[in-house]
């Protein structure tokens, strides 16, 4: 796998040489994250400064046939040993013929409609050192084929090889608590994380409507997490079962209103369940100047209900979007998830906007609210943060 | 008699044309053959310099390209890439317009590879934070307005029509748009806008028209002053290409992600 990585960059390093069809963009970013109160573990900290950088290349040839795509990424983290990981987001070649297209190599898929979580995506392994929100993902070694047909796509996916879900280490905030132990990990499949998975999504427009339907057997990007023992210390061991998911995403576009729907069954000889999000954006254009205002309300679901290994199995997201449309692109997002039964909530508030032609400067702060009976967010109560982060971007 | 007869209805047929076609039928037969004139061009791909200039002539650039697909009965297929500000770099927009229907539209985010379809109300929204709005940018279609010529004069020593046009879609963000097209290649030199309050909002001026195919003229510069707001957006465009071989392939979902 190694080796075969070192030929495939040399050889990206050979075809780059004619510089008009090789193109390169990324970002350095650094962050600085405040946390409000006393960590609730003392091997936390108050405070935590780190720096990531992830530049693109991207070379095609014969008039955008073929390509190859090639990002690395790299985290380097003040305090926790776990967040500072690198990873090779992409590292892929594809072919684009008239009525298909297949892509070998590391790659990266999306799939879904929702705002709250993204439930049906499945593909890509979540990198949740980078981000608690589940944004990040991990690149994936795949073998994909795109099927275009007039009924809609068609794509297969062969997934050899299986990537951990990313966890804080012993000093990362916020985590969970107790903490994951990485070490503990063990796989329902005697192949453990070698396990060749399949996947299959069809997906089409028809008018107004965007629909996917999906399926995927193979080890669950979700573990199950279960108290353990370790070096004296209790701690959470993941466990990853291998399930069968079925996937519906559906967006209706109607004027200002998006109507969302994001579900899935899994199962699995460990763990069945369903989840699902379904909600609405409606936007109000132009509410001050040429200033639009979207509200987001979305309802997470999870079978599970308070065993759920999500905070989020009965909860109402409600989130209101401000973009300015301004030369900035400056834009802001408050969010507020609510359980529906008890009094815990969360509260973010993210900013961004443009520096210039080459800077962007972005802010984030989030509030725990938890109530005592609620378990899931327990070990979130005291992580109250404000982060800032200014970013370089080629 | 009978020649009487026959001389007035003579009298009548040659006077006929001069006052039976209205300003409204004149109005839409000049918009027909400017959409007959740019019929038949296929594909073409272009760049595109963006000049965001405030109140206080501080300037920012963003640099655009974009191909676009000709559908005949229907409005054209179209795809913007960004290539910079550098943090919205490989950012594209896909749209397909239409004449009776709302515009459908995609808008590709490359960080997290995802596709999403946005809502297209939104017409008279400002394009990427400039005076353009979306319904500015998208492919102008006869049913689109209906028309009234108000007049022919001379601008800048060229024959043109005055002709006002209002919009159809009740969602556009004007009243009516005064068009001040060229009378020998039918194409719009000067456009004025007049916002939901019938005031009059932004002056469009078209410039540097050149012919392709020995058939289309593009122009290369377009200024949009803002008479409200104060600030105005040059677009520069530049390497035209016709007849690429472009089909609904490079128009579709698949295509937005590879889009460079």
């Amino acid at each position: 796998m190694k080796k075969s990585l070192l030929v495939l960059i040399g050889s990206l390093l050979v075809m780059s040489s004619p510089a008009q069809s090789v193109s390169w963009r990324g970002n350095v970013t650094i962050q600085e994250r405040l946390f409000l109160k006393d960590p609730t573990d003392p091997r936390q900290h108050g405070n935590n400064a780190s720096i990531v950088a992830q530049p693109e290349m991207y070379y095609e040839w014969e008039g955008g046939k073929q390509n190859i795509s090639f990002i690395p990424f790299v985290r380097l983290d003040q305090r926790d040993d776990e967040r500072t990981h690198a990873d090779i987001r992409e590292l892929s070649w594809s072919y684009i013929a008239r009525d298909y297209e297949w892509t070998l190599g590391i790659s990266k898929v999306y799939w879904g409609v929702t705002e709250a979580r993204h439930i049906v995506d499945i593909i890509n392994q979540t990198d949740l050192v980078e981000d608690f929100n589940q944004e990040e993902k991990l690149g994936q070694p795949m073998a994909r084929l795109v099927l275009i047909r007039d009924w809609g796509t068609v794509d297969l996916f062969v997934l050899p090889g299986f990537r951990e879900r990313t966890f804080a280490g012993v000093k990362g905030r916020p985590r969970i608590i107790p903490r994951v132990e990485k070490n503990l990990t063990r796989y329902e499949s005697s192949q453990q994380d070698k396990h060749v998975d399949l996947a299959a999504r069809w997906s089409h427009t028809l008018g107004d409507m965007d629909i996917g339907l999906s399926l995927f057997h193979g080890t669950s990007r979700e573990p199950l997490l279960s108290p353990a023992r370790y070096n004296g210390e209790i701690v959470l061991a993941p466990f990853y079962q291998i399930i069968d998911q079925a996937g519906l995403d559906i967006q209706l576009t109607r004027g200002s209103w998006l109507w969302k729907l994001e579900a899935i069954n899994l199962d699995g000889n460990y763990a069945k369940y369903r989840r699902a999000t379904g909600g609405f954006e409606y936007t109000f254009y132009g509410v001050v100047g040429s200033a639009d205002m979207g509200l987001v309300m979305e309802y997470l679901y999870d079978s599970r209900g308070e065993l759920a290994t999500t905070p989020f199995e009965d909860d109402i997201m409600v989130g209101l979007r401000m973009t300015l449309n301004d030369e900035q692109s400056s834009d802001a997002l408050l969010g507020i998830i609510k359980d529906r039964f008890n009094d815990s909530y969360l509260i973010s508030l993210e900013a961004s906007r443009r520096i210039g032609d080459s800077w962007k400067l972005s802010m984030q702060a989030s509030k725990f609210v938890v109530d005592k009976l609620d378990q899931s967010l327990k070990s979130f109560a005291r992580d109250d943060f404000v982060q800032i982060e200014l970013g370089y971007y080629f | 008699m009978k020649k009487i007869a026959l001389l007035l209805l003579l009298l009548s047929l040659s006077i006929t044309p001069a006052w039976a076609i209205t300003a409204e039928e004149k109005g839409l037969k000049i918009a027909q053959k400017a959409d007959e004139l740019d019929t038949g061009w296929g594909d073409q791909k272009q760049s595109l310099v963006m000049i965001l200039r405030n109140k206080q002539g501080q300037e920012s650039r963003r640099q655009i390209h974009g191909r676009e697909l000709e559908v005949i009965g229907d409005g054209d297929k179209s795809m913007s890439i960004f290539d910079t500000p550098a943090d919205i770099k490989g950012t594209a927009f896909l749209s397909f317009t239409h004449v009776n229907k709302p515009d459908d539209q995609w808008l590709y985010l490359p960080a997290l590879k995802r596709v999403k379809r946005i809502a297209s109300k939104n017409k008279s929204g400002p394009f990427m934070g400039s005076e353009f709005a979306f319904e500015d940018m998208s492919s102008q279609e006869v049913g689109k307005y209906t028309y009234k010529w108000l007049r022919d004069e001379k601008l800048d020593g060229k024959d043109v029509y005055v002709i006002e046009r209002v919009p159809v879609d009740k969602y556009s963000g004007y009243t009516r748009q005064i068009v001040w097209g060229d009378k020998v290649i039918y194409r719009p030199l000067k456009v004025e806008f007049y916002d939901r309050k019938n005031s009059l909002l932004k002056t469009l001026t078209l410039t540097g028209y050149k012919q392709y195919l020995d058939k289309y003229w593009r122009a290369d510069r377009m200024q949009m002053v803002n008479h409200q707001n104060g600030k105005s957006t040059l677009l520069i465009f530049s390497d035209y290409s016709f007849k690429n071989g472009y089909t609904d392939r490079d128009f579709d979902r698949n295509s937005l992600k590879r889009a460079r």
